[in-house]
């Protein structure tokens, strides 16, 4: 975890909105996004945009967002590049992918690349305001898909390769539970209810389950697309 | 203790993992067509001559971003091959002829640099110069060997260069034009000067080996400028060769985007019109859009879709049918009752008696939910399991008590629980009024 709690419990008291900067080759989008997050100002507050890889990354580097809403598909690498060249230089920066794909190899792409969640593009504005605060705090935020997509990269085919690392590679009992859940379009707080747990345990999972997506090996991928097509 | 360890190599892992996985998405691009359709997909280092920064042609620059070395190391490499009589001059020759030139700019190459490489050249040819004068080569063979050489390096930088214009102008290449390069006198008159070099080279050489043996020298007169016509047009050669490749790649980009424009006549366009023609009727607006937007989905990122990488044949691809069937009733659900379904599905395997049931039996749960709950928007998760199929429909909407249903509704009892039993599957059906409903369906495979 990148997050420096210090300065986000420092902020609990005011209520300053998060500086938020768009990622989108279409303009178009961009506008309908700031449209939408415009009726949350008091929680968002959009400072800047781009409209490609080279124009993302001069411009995070410039105004210094805190979140960055990540397209996944864009000209000249996509939302993958742009986390790669940004990331070693701004660590404090989080990262919230908001795509349109279905295709599951590009989005697990970012999500391995370093963005704390994924969003479809079909979200209203007021779950994506949420969404934002949510990975601003520190927490990993899964639409029902990306759980889907993650269930299928981690899923135990009989096909199977190989794994590196059994503590990392392989998802907890309880996180499948709580994926499998959230794939069912279930909110955090009912998931809680659901399991018997407290909504920050939920919130552990989810951040563990993204923690291990990030540093999985990469015999994930492979096997996801092998079983995909030979189960 | 033995947690943090592991969360520490983790986090050393990050990097090799993330080089790794550069490597795989490499692999995966199989076809040319698929790395212009996938432009975002990282570019592995391929090996290309240096456009910028480069004191000759680039070679030593672009092995050494191949191989990830300091470029001085590649340098100093190709110096003391140069030593070995002269092995590193014709590998450097060799990869100058066959490697393409790199099409991106570079950082521009430092002063230092510049004069450490020039050192470096005159390094290589004076070991080479030497350790042929050890090995009792004449002297002056080897000064008009070196001439020779300047002379074809001047040939080549120049039609390189001209190579690199018409990659710009994008104009088919004659001989005339790949040796001259439209580069007008200057490069006329470095073309005649590198010519007439090879030329008074190998004259020289012939005149000084051969004692007077009439047709033995006319024989070798006529090789050695056979051989200097062919290497004076070896460029031209190569670039023929290049440009079949560049057309052939055109090509392939040409049909695809034929492809993808007759796909999206027949879907979006059409469905574009249909739109403005029943603008009033919001209903079937958004029918229509969602139907388009599901179709143009799975043609892009579906299975057997157009983004897909489609490396092997369709045939031997198993029928892996229950997602793609499942994906076909949430659609048609939508189409009907003007709902968004949420679907997402892990996992796939083939149809048999008892899923196609169960298909039957989801159709129901969604139909209901889109007919009952009054929300705009169903959810629908399907895991395919080794022993198990599930399949849960849930909705947000107005639940009901399920002690109050009327006897006379029989889509519950009959089409769900009665169909899931009768192939020996459960039902269960959480749901209380205001709470929404969730229909879970649960079916155990066949064991195959």
């Amino acid at each position: 975890m990148l997050i420096v709690t210090g300065e986000a419990t420092a902020e609990v008291g005011e209520s300053r909105p998060v500086r938020v900067f768009l990622v989108d080759d279409h303009a178009l989008f961009r506008a309908g996004v700031r449209a939408e997050l415009a009726a949350a100002a008091e929680q968002v507050e959009v400072v800047g945009e781009a409209g490609s890889v080279a124009e993302a990354v001069a411009g995070i580097g410039h105004y210094q967002p805190e979140v960055v809403l990540l397209d996944v598909h864009m000209p000249d690498g996509g939302g993958a590049e742009v986390l790669r060249q940004v990331r070693s230089k701004n660590a404090e920066v989080v990262f919230l992918a908001l795509s349109v794909s279905d295709a599951a190899e590009d989005v697990i792409a970012v999500i391995r690349g370093g963005a704390r969640g994924y969003v479809t593009k079909t979200i209203s504005g007021r779950e994506l305001a949420d969404a934002i605060e949510r990975v601003r705090a520190g927490d990993a935020v899964f639409s029902p898909r990306l759980a889907g997509f993650v269930l299928d990269a981690f899923s135990e085919g009989p096909n199977s390769a190989p794994v590196g690392d059994p503590e990392l590679d392989l998802l907890t009992p309880r996180e499948r539970e709580v994926l499998r859940l959230l794939a069912r379009g279930y909110a955090y707080k009912e998931i809680a209810s659901e399991l018997f747990i407290s909504v920050k345990t939920v919130e552990t999972h989810v951040s563990s389950v993204l923690r291990k997506t990030q540093l999985s090996n990469r015999y994930e991928l492979s096997r996801w697309a092998s079983d995909r097509r030979l189960v | 203790m033995r947690a943090r360890s592991v969360t520490i190599d983790a986090v050393n892992a990050r990097k090799p993992t993330r080089a790794a996985e550069t490597a795989d998405a490499t692999q995966e691009i199989a076809m040319p067509s698929a790395t212009e359709r996938r432009p975002q997909a990282p570019a592995f280092a391929q090996l290309r001559r240096r456009r910028t920064g480069r004191l000759v042609a680039g070679v030593a620059g672009g092995v050494a971003e191949h191989l990830d070395l300091p470029v001085l190391w590649v340098r100093g490499a190709f110096a003391v091959l140069a030593g070995c009589g002269g092995a590193g001059i014709l590998a450097y020759a060799l990869l100058w002829v066959f490697v393409p030139q790199g099409t991106t700019a570079e950082r521009p190459i430092s002063v230092r640099e510049r004069q450490q490489g020039l050192g470096l050249i005159l390094l290589g040819i004076g070991a080479m110069v030497a350790v042929g004068s050890l090995i009792a080569l004449p002297t002056w063979v080897v000064a008009l060997l070196v001439v020779e050489l300047v002379g074809a390096a001047v040939v080549w930088r120049e039609a390189d260069e001209s190579q690199r214009r018409r990659w710009r102008q994008g104009a088919r290449s004659g001989v005339a034009d790949a040796l001259f390069g439209g580069g007008g006198r200057s490069a006329l008159v470095r073309i005649l000067a590198g010519a007439s070099l090879v030329v008074v080279g190998i004259v020289v050489f012939l005149v000084g080996t051969s004692s007077i043996d009439d047709v033995r020298f006319g024989l070798l007169a006529v090789a050695a400028t056979l051989i200097g016509v062919a290497v004076l047009t070896v460029p031209w050669w190569v670039r023929l060769v290049r440009d079949l490749n560049v057309e052939r790649a055109s090509r392939i980009r040409s049909q695809e985007r034929a492809e993808i424009a007759a796909h999206l006549h027949d879907s979006v366009l059409q469905t574009l019109a249909l739109i403005q023609k029943q603008a009033d009727s919001e209903r079937e607006v958004r029918r229509l859009a969602r139907g388009q937007e599901r179709e143009l989905r799975n043609w892009l990122y579906g299975p057997d879709g157009y983004g897909s990488d489609r490396r092997a044949p369709v045939e031997d691809a198993p029928a892996t049918a229950f997602a793609a069937e499942l994906g076909r009733i949430c659609g048609e659900v939508e189409d009907v009752f003007a709902v968004k379904i949420q679907q997402v599905v892990v996992g796939d395997c083939d149809l048999d008696e008892r899923l196609t049931a169960q298909l039957a039996a989801a159709r129901e749960a969604v139909v209901n939910a889109a007919k009952h709950a009054g929300v705009a928007e169903v959810s629908v998760y399907a895991e395919v399991e080794s022993a198990q199929v599930s399949v849960y429909v849930r909705d947000r909407g107005a639940g009901f008590d399920p002690d109050n249903v009327p006897e006379d509704r029989h889509g519950l009892a009959d089409s769900i629980r009665g169909r899931m039993q009768r192939h020996g599957g459960r039902v269960k059906v959480r749901t209380s009024p205001g709470a929404g409903t969730e229909v879970q369906m649960e079916m155990p495979r066949a064991a195959a």
